[in-house]
């Protein structure tokens, strides 16, 4: 399987992003100005700071012509994958509920924090593991998650909800604790955390490793689902 | 372009006395004079006056920087290009450099200080290096001061939203405050990037007809005359008059031409690179041409503004960021338009190179100003320094501790002090972990580590379009090479004795990447120090060159860079006489970084290394009242090295599970640090003759491991239990440890 990876000008984590992704799969960098997503099974939006978000995070990354292709590819029911600025600009193009605003402390926050997953049942966190919260770091300026009551308790009530802080480790005042969230149909997810981060036992965890695995596993076993022949199908990733 | 004519009336003949507005000496000028055989115009009269100030010209520092050694087997590129550079081995180099923003960031802390990140990331990508840590040294006024609050916390901001916008992570760094910081606060920040050996660029123009090219932001009229002008004088009570000075950082616009000049290079489509710092296009220029023995024609009226009606001298020294300088052979400037296109990076032709030494400004073939590059970059006079040996008075501190208080309470009156408290507020505001290498974050060694794994082309950042799965860490061939990376310096110490307060921060540096197992490899330093005209202040700026350069020849490494900061006083005296050196050093496997953290319950804790505590310039002093004076011990040097060189290797050896060097705060500090770090306590008899508090910096360390690795070193106790033991001096909780120390700064940030 290959995950196409977003660069807009000023990305920042997008080879972070790219190279965590290649651990389970192929990978490839697709050019914010190019309407083509080069045949990806799977694309991440990745961090950073699009276009300079000067004026609001993801405001302006939503119109680049890539982000086209991404909707197009998400309403066929793609997998995308959104982390911090990626999560900004998914909210922003109205992909996903919500929106993420400025930390309350008004700070940049850098934390490693630890995260619980809701659901296990899902394309993105089938894989990871279960007896125990993931820690991940979050760098961000504006993570707070908001969305008003009522979509809260949508999201809720239809298992949008995919993953919350921690007790005590909320880092920015989100509602709920919300950390990551999936449209409706289920198959588009924005985090604050950077799973992409946490890759590697040497620099601080290799949770985040699970949810790449995740999205690995369950492309496989949708192909190997569809083949049935079995000429094609990719091995299963365990966690 | 059609020949020159003389230069004409046009830019008018300056009234006689403008050269002293502009910083310029009388006899200074008359050199000027003399050389030129003229007067110069307004045009060439604003370039020499830069490129004559002390921050371009460094007239009071460039003959004593000469003491510090320069060379070394593992050095690349040593002191006048734009960065240092060391090699790391296997084709790789590292690239290197600490410079100040304190008189802007004085001015206005969060664009001066965001500046002084743009402006260090551009000297390290200028050599083709991509910029991979940064680590900076902030000295502010005492905190309980609102304008010292003011300044770190927009300081602060203003560092996180530059580097945290690029890219690049803040590994370390390190804060201290004193009274004599509260006018002039110090922001020195360093940048290291990484390169292939093959990659590296220098900054020498060459190849007459070649094209000058201008890259990035547009020339504005912001910071006309900033760096040079508010550097190179002091700061009296007209800070607001001088606002206009500051640059304005544009992070986005910088990390587009980061990408895109890396992409230049590793294309080879440039001859040169040069980033445009203090006194914009003419310093910039004047280098390139005078490093290459080449000359520059430069038309202004090709460079693209911010703004319409700008001067032609106020172009050639705009201060505007993010731009770099290049110089292109014509066939290859097509393919250079394009890749800079993409990146939608402003790219201009403004000139070109010429086979005479010259600085040529021109306005459509029309000349403004030429100037030669020796009048430009070699003739400024030299200064010798009249060091006068005769301490500075530096007013006395806020008192917060009586000297003979109780040993508990002292220790908890250390862990709570501004200066030695947790920094976690403070960087919790940076990314330090973006390019996924950072082995060792802040508060978990005494050093930043970052790994090299991966193959030589992915490091550096030369990203293809496709990525294949890494053969790293994990593979099952342990972490790699690393490197690691430190940043030091203290005020107080230098001001008791000048000469050993500097040897110290070297020390301490190598100390610190001791205790993760690495070697240094290279230093570069800034000396922040107050106006070297006074006898008292060169006194001091000579000593601690001279320091500084004892401990680089006994730690066999030299100096690949840095920075001068002169000037750092107003009326109410001056700073601290602050050093601040950066040390980059290499480790073989990422995996055995060492911790300062103790470790394991039943762990022998020993100190190692000798050490010469006393009390002067210590931060109990401080606390105390004390101004700082005094006599500072210092070991033999051959001793200090020895003590390294054992933390090293039981750190590499995994031997030593903890190592933590001994500084400000003295044994009793340090302990209670390693205790803290690794959440377990420990109980410890030290020895009887040894002040708990006193400091001797960078010699000596608390280390723990099994009772057999320690054979031979001097065990002063074990590791275990919830409290912190110092028989028959104090007892404490991890708790009331730890509240302490984290209560420190929070109150203020």
């Amino acid at each position: 399987m290959r995950f196409g990876v977003v660069r807009f000008p000023g990305s920042c984590d997008e080879i972070d992003a790219l190279r965590a992704a290649a651990r389970v799969g192929e990978a490839e960098l697709l050019w914010h100005a190019e309407r083509d997503l080069r045949g990806a099974d799977a694309v991440i939006i990745p961090g950073g700071f699009s276009y300079g978000d000067y004026l609001r995070p993801g405001a302006i990354a939503r119109f680049a012509p890539v982000m086209e292709a991404v909707a197009r590819f998400a309403a066929e029911g793609g997998l995308v994958l959104g982390i911090c600025n990626g999560f900004q600009v998914l909210c922003e193009a109205g992909l996903l509920p919500g929106a993420l605003l400025p930390n309350l402390t008004l700070r940049f926050v850098f934390r490693q924090v630890e995260l619980r997953i809701e659901r296990f049942d899902t394309p993105f966190t089938c894989a990871c593991p279960r007896e125990r919260p993931l820690s991940m770091p979050v760098k961000h300026m504006s993570g707070r998650y908001y969305a008003p009551e009522r979509t809260l308790d949508e999201l809720e009530a239809g298992g949008q909800v995919l993953l919350r802080y921690a007790p005590g480790h909320n880092p920015n005042g989100s509602l709920r604790d919300i950390a990551g969230v999936t449209n409706s149909a289920g198959n588009v997810l924005g985090l604050m955390p950077h799973p992409e981060h946490a890759v590697e036992a040497l620099t601080g965890s290799t949770d985040g490793l699970s949810v790449f695995a995740s999205i690995a596993a369950h492309l496989a076993s949708s192909a190997s689902a569809t083949t049935r022949a079995g000429s094609k199908s990719a091995p299963a990733i365990a966690a | 372009m059609t020949p020159a004519p003389p230069p004409r009336a046009r830019p008018a003949s300056p009234p006689r006395a403008r050269h002293r507005e502009l910083g310029l000496s009388d006899a200074e000028y008359e050199r000027i004079l003399a050389s030129l055989g003229r007067a110069p115009n307004e045009v060439e009269l604003a370039m020499l006056s830069l490129m004559w100030s002390e921050h371009c010209a460094y007239k009071h520092s460039r003959r004593l920087l000469r003491r510090l050694p320069t060379s070394s087997p593992h050095v690349l590129v040593g002191p006048g290009e734009n960065a240092g550079a060391v090699d790391l081995g296997g084709e790789l180099a590292a690239v290197f450099k600490v410079e100040s923003h304190n008189h802007p960031s004085a001015v206005e802390p969060f664009q001066g200080a965001a500046t002084g990140v743009g402006g260090i990331l551009r000297d390290v990508f200028a050599l083709g290096a991509r910029p991979v840590a940064l680590l900076d040294s902030l000295r502010f006024g005492e905190p309980a001061a609102p304008r010292a609050r003011y300044l770190l916390e927009h300081a602060v901001a203003g560092i996180g939203h530059y580097g945290n916008s690029v890219g690049v992570p803040t590994v370390g760094g390190e804060l201290y405050f004193d009274p004599s910081y509260e006018r002039n606060c110090l922001i020195n920040v360093m940048c290291v990037g990484l390169a292939p050996r093959e990659r590296l660029i220098r900054s020498a123009a060459a190849g007459p007809g070649n094209v000058l090219l201008l890259l990035g932001a547009l020339t504005g009229r912001d910071g006309i005359g900033g760096a040079s002008v508010l550097a190179s004088a002091e700061l009296g009570e007209s800070e607001d008059a001088k606002r206009p000075s500051v640059q304005i950082g544009d992070p986005f616009t910088e990390k587009k031409l980061l990408e895109c000049c890396l992409e230049l290079l590793d294309r080879r489509l440039l001859v040169a690179l040069q980033d445009l710092g203090a006194a914009g296009l003419t310093s910039a220029a004047a280098e390139m041409a005078g490093k290459g023995g080449v000359g520059l024609d430069i038309d202004i009226s090709r460079v693209p503004l911010r703004e319409p009606g700008m001067e032609p001298f106020e172009i050639m020294i705009s201060e505007s960021q993010e731009r770099m300088l290049c110089v292109v052979a014509p066939e290859l400037v097509g393919e250079v338009l394009g890749a800079c296109e993409r990146w939608e990076v402003l790219a201009t032709p403004i000139g070109k190179v010429t086979d005479l030494p010259r600085l040529r400004v021109l306005d459509r073939g029309e000349v403004l100003g030429e100037l030669s590059l020796s009048l430009l970059l070699d003739e400024c006079p030299l200064y010798e320094l009249e060091p006068e040996p005769r301490p500075v008075a530096y007013p006395a501190p806020p008192r917060i501790l009586r000297a003979e208080e109780d040993p508990a309470r002292t220790l908890l009156a250390l862990l709570e002090s501004a200066n030695l408290a947790s920094r976690r507020r403070v960087f919790e505001q940076y990314d330090a972990v973006v390019q996924s290498r950072t082995v060792r974050r802040p508060e978990q060694a005494d050093a930043a580590v970052l790994m090299l794994a991966g193959d030589l082309a992915a490091e550096v950042g030369a990203v293809g379009e496709r990525q294949d799965p890494p053969a790293g860490p994990g593979s099952g061939r342990g972490g790699g090479p690393a490197i690691a990376l430190a940043i030091d310096g203290n005020g107080r110490r230098v001001a008791c004795d000048p000469r050993a307060g500097a040897a110290e921060a070297v020390w301490e540096c190598a100390a610190n990447l001791a205790c993760v197992g690495a070697e240094p490899l290279g230093v570069t330093n800034c000396l922040n120090f107050g106006n070297p005209e006074k006898g008292q202040i060169a006194f001091q700026l000579t000593e601690a060159v001279e320091g500084i350069a004892e401990a680089c020849r006994a730690l066999q490494v030299a100096v690949v860079g840095g920075n001068v900061s002169l000037y750092n006083e107003g009326p109410e005296g001056p700073i601290l006489p602050t050093p601040v050196i950066g040390m980059v050093g290499r480790l073989p496997d990422a995996a055995r970084a060492g911790r300062l953290g103790f470790a394991r319950e039943g762990d022998a804790i020993a100190l190692l290394g000798p050490f010469t505590p006393v009390r002067a310039g210590s931060e109990l002093s401080r606390l105390c009242g004390l101004p700082p004076s005094g006599e500072l011990l210092r070991p033999e040097d051959s001793a200090i090295r020895d003590a390294h060189l054992r933390v090293r290797e039981g750190v590499r050896s995994g031997a030593l599970r903890s190592a933590h060097d001994i500084a400000e705060g003295g044994i009793a500090t340090a302990l209670a640090e390693c205790c803290i770090a690794g959440g377990i306590g420990a109980r410890v008899r030290l020895p009887v003759e040894l002040d708990p508090f006193g400091e001797c910096l960078g010699t000596a360390f608390v280390v723990s491991g099994p009772m057999a690795a320690l054979a031979g070193m001097r065990i002063i106790g074990t590791v275990g239990g919830e409290r912190l033991e110092l028989e028959g001096l104090l007892s404490l909780t991890l708790d009331e440890l730890r509240a302490a120390w984290e209560r420190g700064l929070a109150r203020y940030v």
